[in-house]
């Protein structure tokens, strides 16, 4: 997927100016920001549900308005932030969902759905929440089994809105596990967080400031001290890992 | 809700069962008394000719009519929970009922309604126009920089409401004293009314909004996971919605040119259900019939506890209504 050059917001108001980015298959890209700095609206603008005022947004080389919302949800999967189910709902139902793209239109779920969804649960360690229904799980158990609904569909770019928001450490760390597995498969997978030692683990990071790209590239390249001080006006200093991981600790705010 | 058994077919079974009973209940019911023998020989055209007359003229057209009004109000107010993910959708809260009965009135007053089957076929029609109306007036109140706004959805629809029923006083008011009552016990909910050209229209316009409604529940589904989800899985969400409005607004106005403004039915039936079934599909059908069990012996009860007076339906729909609704929103909390 690639914006060129892309303008998008809401009314009047630009939120995004003139951002420029390729997603290539395969990696990991975590997006960071300061709250309103566009992270959401530039998931919105990929996965179709805003449209650009200015620039082009590309799916495989065709512009994404051309091609078919079918095949667009059959490629794309989104996951929204924070979302509050208002009626009752199994939680492997939710899942299914996730393969409505892959199936005939009026179809039931069949088994290939079925094993699909079931595997996605296991994999972000949620199987044992498939009977249950969503309103009764706590945030966490709910972030994990709708994102399981977008690793169910098996799309080929992955756009995540604080996935890991309510995770506790061991299930942001499993998250990121099944996460990297589908990029090494070939999947592209796009996450805003605000989660630094968990954008750490990515591949890539894109750092997002008043709606304009500060910086893109390889984590060790973009989550420095000086581009990580200027995106969140906090001090910081970063420590490369043995394996190369920056590990990075905040200090007080920047006069 | 876990571990509890949701099986839509033996819930479909249950109803079924339920709606049969329901239905010879009210045949047996009334100011004249019958016994069972009876009404099974009268159906079939045997026995007393007076029998017949009462089960045959009266008693089954508006026993089918109650059960058609009912299962149409139940899917709509299915729909509409559905497309506007608001547990409190109603078409009765919406103002489409009111919308509806102003459509019916002025139709009546222009005549429609009188000479035989296209009459019959219209009056429905005019409800329709009067729904949609109250449709788009609850959309501009509700609406914000061009989208539907879900919070101010229902208060817009009480003020389009109060707005109806004051039109409604206002061409009551036109006709004359005898004219004038019928149309009031009407709009309080009667099924007095009852004809088989009634139930032939209904029936029509119930399979109508069942045909349009149910492609639409795996659609529903999807908007039950937010109407953005709905959107990256592919389903058109703008179009669904207005279908979806369209079809549930129809079937709300028929129910209402023949029986008036019901309520309560719409709201519960769907949350009644819902503790039983998962899919949208299982939820319509199962609402439909839901909704035809309780309207039937809704006035069943009507006719007979009072007998020979007869209590306004609707009146009766809201004294178990609106308890029943409270319980359920406790349970919910």
């Amino acid at each position: 997927m690639r914006l060129s050059e892309v303008s998008a917001g809401y009314g009047a108001r630009d939120v995004l100016r003139d951002v420029t980015l390729s997603l290539s298959p395969g990696s990991v890209v975590a997006l960071l920001g300061e709250n309103g700095a566009g992270k959401t609206t530039l998931l919105k603008v990929l996965a179709g549900l805003l449209q650009a005022r200015t620039g082009s947004v590309t799916l495989g080389g065709r512009p994404l308005e051309a091609v078919p919302r079918r095949e667009a949800a059959r490629r794309i999967g989104y996951l929204p932030q924070g979302f509050e189910p208002l009626f009752p709902m199994r939680a492997l139902d939710a899942v299914l969902l996730g393969r409505m793209p892959r199936r005939a239109r009026f179809a039931a779920p069949g088994p290939l759905d079925v094993a699909a969804a079931r595997r996605a649960l296991e994999e972000l360690d949620a199987a044992q929440h498939a009977e249950a229904d969503l309103r009764e799980m706590s945030g966490g158990e709910r972030q994990r089994v709708l994102l399981a609904r977008v690793l169910a569909g098996e799309p080929e770019a992955m756009l995540l809105d604080e996935p890991t928001a309510s995770l506790d450490p061991r299930h942001r760390l499993v998250v990121l596990t099944a996460l990297r597995r589908r990029a090494a498969a070939g999947a592209t997978v796009l996450l805003s967080t605000h989660e630094l030692e968990f954008a750490a683990g990515a591949d890539r990071a894109v750092l997002l400031a008043g709606g304009r790209v500060l910086a893109e590239g390889a984590v060790k390249e973009t989550l420095t001290a000086p581009l990580l001080s200027e995106l969140f006006g906090v001090a910081a200093r970063v420590f490369p890992l043995p394996d190369g991981t920056p590990l990075i600790s905040l200090g007080r705010p920047v006069e | 809700m876990t571990g509890q058994s949701r099986s839509p077919a033996a819930a479909s079974a249950v109803l079924l069962a339920a709606l049969a009973v329901a239905l010879l209940l009210s045949l047996l019911s009334g100011s004249v008394p019958l016994a069972a023998g009876d009404v099974l020989h009268a159906l079939a055209g045997q026995g007393d000719p007076s029998v017949v007359t009462i089960v045959r003229d009266l008693r089954l057209p508006r026993a089918l009519l109650a059960a058609l009004v009912g299962g149409a109000l139940a899917l709509s107010g299915a729909a509409l929970q559905a497309l506007l993910q608001n547990p409190l959708a109603d078409p009765f809260l919406l103002g489409v009922s009111g919308g509806a009965a102003c459509g019916t009135l002025v139709g009546s007053l222009l005549g429609l309604g009188a000479a035989g089957l296209f009459g019959r076929a219209a009056l429905p029609l005019a409800a329709f126009l009067g729904a949609l109306a109250a449709v788009l007036l609850v959309g501009v109140g509700a609406s914000v920089r061009g989208r539907l706004d879900r919070g101010r959805l229902l208060l817009s629809g009480v003020v389009v409401n109060a707005l109806a029923s004051a039109v409604l006083l206002f061409l009551l008011s036109w006709g004359d004293g005898a004219r004038t009552q019928g149309f009031v016990f009407w709009m309080l909910g009667s099924l007095a009314g009852a004809t088989g050209e009634a139930v032939l229209t209904l029936a029509v316009y119930a399979a109508l909004g069942l045909a349009a409604l149910l492609p639409l529940a795996p659609a529903f589904d999807a908007l039950s996971l937010g109407e953005e989800t709905a959107f990256t899985l592919g389903v058109p969400v703008e179009t669904v919605k207005r279908n979806a409005y369209l079809a549930a607004s129809l079937l709300a106005a028929a129910a209402v040119s023949v029986s008036g403004i019901i309520g309560f039915v719409g709201l519960l039936v769907p949350h009644g259900v819902r503790l039983v079934v998962r899919s949208h599909r299982a939820l319509l059908l199962l609402s439909f019939a839901g909704g035809a069990v309780l309207l039937v012996l809704a006035d069943t009860a009507a006719r007979s506890l009072f007998a020979p007076a007869e209590v306004s339906v609707g009146a009766v729909t809201a004294l178990l209504g609106a308890p029943a609704f409270l319980l359920l929103m406790r349970r919910r909390a």
